[in-house]
């Protein structure tokens, strides 16, 4: 009966092994070699490698003794060869490695920009076809450093190196061990009894791998500030590599891809630090291809508006992050998101900011308003609101009453969904009291309850029952929300947090499938108290559209974990933000002085617009505030009398003058609304917006501020830049780092580290066209 | 020294940016990568560009390589990835490829008989699914056994061999297809 078989056997026995040319084999490992040349820098530049000779002269010699050597499996002919290409080359490769070595531990900054400098020379020469070589070894030219010292040192980044590798196999084998649907169902029902195995050794490997991760996490928690640092002052160095490499491939169009490749390699060194934690290269090659599933909202972004057309603007505040960890997402894979994924609020939202807080709870938030000139348009300013929440003391947490809701459906069986979803939630467990309690529902084909409400002292039974979530099946999420919140409800606290906490990548496809009727259930759910948080993970077929949905209407918030340090933030850092609320419906109502003021802009928060009315409607729902949040928004505002403006007068109407002479020293009336958490009725706090927090030059704004708009300027440019004009992405750079501050965390060294990613995948993005 | 050390070691060696670990690393390697993606397109040119590519992409992609499996599986998978990513973009060139199957047929009607046999080779495999596609190419031409395809495939070994039972049977509805073309 194998005789079809046998016989595309023989098919390949005659055809024999298809063997390459020795063209395209030279070829080809000469591109590889580049390429390696290209993504270590630091231990091969300028070491006359050996195998450059292939360029030169004694090339055919070379191979030819190299194929005889390989053709007739001689190996030990092979040492021979390499000690005849030349000793003295050899040491010196020795020392040269020896020296980067000792440099990179010494001073990482300094290496940095000594690499960016030799590496175009080296390029350039290899352009004009001359050994330039020689100009690189200038540059390193070896010093004595204590060698002892060196090995020290070295012996530590050995273990960093190692504990970085085995993060990424606890990854891949939860991965495995999670099972592949894709294997055909036939498959699966014959093996089940294999998989109830796996089932069981899971779960120790797993734990192992938690604790793993988790110490990983504080190592690495201690450690990103240094690595933060050191991005961030080699931002120019990277700056010269980037575009001298892409002079390089305008001067060398048909090894354009292969650059490229080496590109996204130096861009990858800032990555990395990241993608150790996302699923590896191959995964992430799977993800940019099926980019286009993802679904987001389309937004319009905010049009300029006539002061005395509509002088009140309305808006609620919005404190989601979820748009700033996709397009980090995307960025580290070398893409520019799509523009709709780019919510700007959300990305200025992204970044504690340094507002001073209110002293106690009955005053929930405080808002700080500034003005001052915008960088991208001399005629125009801009108008800063911050607002800083209430930060509880640690000794003063609420009793939580958290159900956690978790998707375990086919799709989220990927290293970058359930894996980092239990560890993601192994975090949060440690920042909750003992007498808090969690459950956990899951929902895949039918939905479940894991585990009954249990106390956070019993921290062994969650974790465990963590462990065991597999994934499979079609997801049921209509359901499973059902059973969560009344999970929630029948634990109800009525004096501390009550919350549903979703994570999902998003893809509800079994039960109710009409989203309007998922979002009416969680809209009548918010009345019983109960909030929702929603995570999103992976990426693929990510639904934003319906996460921001579900978070908005659920008196939530939503968060887009791409990582275990994302994890941290949301989970850790931010913990309080994402689960206490100290503040409801917040809104905020902006009038502007016609008299000060022709024209205005809102960046960002379009999904987040109110009508007019709507602000003193205590019916109508807004975002919410947590514990310690801050919220920013910023608005472009033409001075009456500027040069700047937009929009031109009307010839058959002027415009009303309805303002006195008193409010001359205004911008605008800021009005704010919100209702305490137990509360219905809204207060109301009001602040004019006046010449006196106005001032004269960028520089001299609050370097939050400064910061905030840096992030504005970057999401306007990933959006198009229609409001920018020649603001470039160097100058968002140049402001980021103005801004920077001590950066506890570093993530705002990482900001400028994507900004940069951004400008490479930008400049790729047009080269592709 | 060098010749002696073994693949995984030389594939740490080169991740952590030893130039020459790299280089024997691409001279060991080439021919396998350059085969099976010859096995996959059937086409020299093909084979050599995503030959090219897979190697160019290795440097980066080492970083990442951490001996969780051993080298060769691990380049199977890239290589196997590669050509899939290929495949996916191009699904007309499968014509093309009959074509130059039919041009090289008649330039060397001496080895006629082996020719024929590798011409129904690749209509075979073009016939098949993708899946059995790469299944075939592992099992029967790389010779690997079941457990080894399963791993590069990120399948089950029991997968490969159900796998392996439904292309018998594809074949077998291939061969019927042509007995009733050419009876």
């Amino acid at each position: 009966m194998t005789t079809e078989i046998d016989k595309l056997n023989q098919a390949f026995d005659a055809e024999g092994h298809p063997l390459p040319s020795e063209n395209s084999r030279d070829a080809a490992i000469a591109h590889a070699m580049e390429a390696f040349a290209r993504e270590n820098p630091s231990t091969t530049q300028g070491s006359t490698d050996p195998d450059r000779l292939t360029n030169t002269g004694t090339s055919v010699f070379k191979n030819f003794f190299r194929r005889r050597s390989m053709n007739l499996n001689l190996p030990n002919l092979k040492p021979m060869m390499i000690g005849g290409a030349s000793l003295a080359v050899l040491s010196i490769a020795i020392l040269n490695t020896q020296y980067v070595e000792q440099q990179k531990l010494k001073s990482p900054i300094d290496l940095d920009v000594r690499d960016i400098h030799a590496a175009p020379s080296t390029m350039n020469a290899e352009v004009i076809g001359l050994p330039g070589a020689a100009s690189a070894n200038g540059i390193n030219t070896p010093t004595s450093e204590p060698s002892e010292l060196v090995a020290g040192l070295r012996g530590n980044s050995d273990d960093a190196m190692l504990a970085d590798l085995e993060i990424d196999s606890t990854v891949s084998s939860s991965r495995i061990v999670g099972g592949k649907d894709n294997a055909g169902r036939i498959a699966q029902e014959q093996y089940a009894s294999r998989k109830k195995e796996d089932h069981r050794v899971a779960p120790l490997g797993d734990e192992g791998a938690g604790s793993g991760i988790e110490a990983l996490m504080r190592s690495a928690t201690e450690a990103a500030p240094a690595i933060a640092l050191k991005s961030t002052e080699s931002v120019a160095a990277y700056d010269a590599y980037s575009s001298s490499t892409v002079q390089e491939r305008s001067a060398r169009p048909p090894s354009a891809p292969a650059i490229a490749g080496g590109m996204i390699a130096a861009e990858s060194q800032l990555a990395r630090a990241r993608q150790h934690q996302t699923p590896d290269d191959l995964a992430n090659k799977q993800v940019y291809k099926d980019q286009g599933r993802d679904k987001f909202t389309d937004i319009t972004p905010n049009p300029v508006r006539l002061v005395h057309e509509a002088p009140v603007s309305t808006f609620s505040i919005d404190v989601d992050t979820a748009s700033y960890a996709f397009m980090r997402a995307s960025l580290n894979n070398g893409v520019l998101p799509q523009k709709d994924a780019v919510r700007i609020e959300e990305l200025i939202n992204y970044f504690p900011y340094d507002y001073a807080a209110p002293q106690d709870k009955s005053e929930p938030f405080r808002a700080h308003v500034n003005v001052m000139p915008t960088p991208w348009n001399p005629e125009t300013k801009l108008m800063h609101i911050g607002i800083k929440g209430y930060e509880l003391p640690k000794t003063n947490k609420p009793h939580s009453n958290l159900v956690f809701l978790i998707d375990s459906s086919g799709s989220m069986n990927a290293a970058n969904k359930l894996p980092l979803l239990r560890n993601s939630f192994k975090l949060l467990l440690s920042t909750l009291r003992g007498d808090d309690t969690i459950a956990i529902v899951t929902y895949a084909g039918s939905a479940g309850t894991v585990l009954e409400p249990t106390p956070v002292s019993d921290k062994n039974r969650i974790i465990a029952a963590l462990d065991q979530l597999r994934s499979g099946g079609s997801t049921a999420g209509a359901e499973g929300i059902r059973q969560a919140y009344q999970l929630a409800e029948q634990n109800f606290n009525q004096s501390g947090v009550n919350r549903v906490i979703l994570a999902t990548d998003g893809d509800f496809n079994v039960g109710i499938t009409d989203h309007e009727e998922l979002k009416s259930f969680i809209e009548r759910k918010r009345e019983t108290g109960v909030s929702l948080s929603v995570l999103g993970f992976g990426k693929g077929n990510y639904n934003d559209e319906l996460m921001q949905t579900l978070a908005q209407n659920g008196n939530g918030n939503a968060a887009y974990i791409d990582s275990l340090t994302e994890a941290r933030k949301v989970l850790v850092e931010e913990a309080g933000a994402t689960l206490f609320t100290i503040a409801k419906d917040v809104k905020i109502q902006i009038e502007f002085n016609p008299q000060t003021v022709s024209e205005y802009r809102l960046i960002g928060y379009e999904t987040r617009l109110l009508n007019r009315e709507d602000f003193n409607n205590d019916k109508i729902d807004a975002g919410d505030i947590g514990a310690g949040h801050t919220v920013t928004a910023i608005y472009e505002i033409t001075p009456s009398g500027s040069a700047g403006r937009l929009v031109d007068d009307l010839r058959y109407q002027s415009p009303a003058k309805v303002t006195t002479e008193s409010n001359a020293q205004e911008y605008a009336f800021l009005k704010l609304r919100y209702k305490l958490p137990d509360q219905h009725t809204s207060t109301l706090i009001t602040t004019p917006v006046t010449h006196t927090a106005e001032v004269e030059k960028v520089g001299a704004a609050p370097r939050e501020a400064r910061h905030a708009t840096a992030v504005a300027a970057f999401g306007q440019l990933l959006r198009g830049g229609r409001f920018t004009g020649s603001y470039s992405y160097d100058d968002v750079i140049e402001l980021a780092i103005s801004a920077k501050g001590d950066d506890r965390f570093g993530y705002r060294a990482e900001f400028i580290n994507l900004v940069r990613l951004a400008k490479s995948a930008a400049g790729m993005e047009s080269l592709q066209r | 020294m060098r010749m002696m050390t073994d693949d995984d070691e030389l594939a740490m060696q080169a991740g952590a940016g030893d130039a020459q670990a790299f280089r024997l690393l691409l001279e060991r390697h080439y021919d396998r990568i350059y085969r099976v993606a010859y096995r996959f397109f059937g086409n020299r040119a093909d084979a050599e560009d995503i030959a090219q590519d897979v190697c160019a992409a290795l440097p980066k992609k080492l970083k990442s390589f951490a001996a969780r499996a051993r080298f060769t599986t691990w380049i199977y998978q890239v290589v196997v990835n590669a050509c899939r990513d290929q495949l996916r973009s191009q699904t007309s060139r499968a014509a093309l490829n009959k074509v130059y199957v039919e041009v090289s047929e008649l330039v060397s009607a001496g080895e006629r008989d082996r020719e024929k046999q590798v011409e129904w080779l690749y209509v075979a495999l073009d016939h098949l699914t993708p899946q059995l596609r790469e299944t075939a190419i592992l099992v029967l031409a790389e010779d690997l056994n079941h457990r080894e395809a399963g791993e590069i495939l990120g399948v089950k070994e029991t997968t490969v061999s159900w796998r392996m039972h439904e292309m018998r049977k594809e074949l077998k509805a291939l061969a019927a297809a042509d007995d009733g073309d050419h009876p």
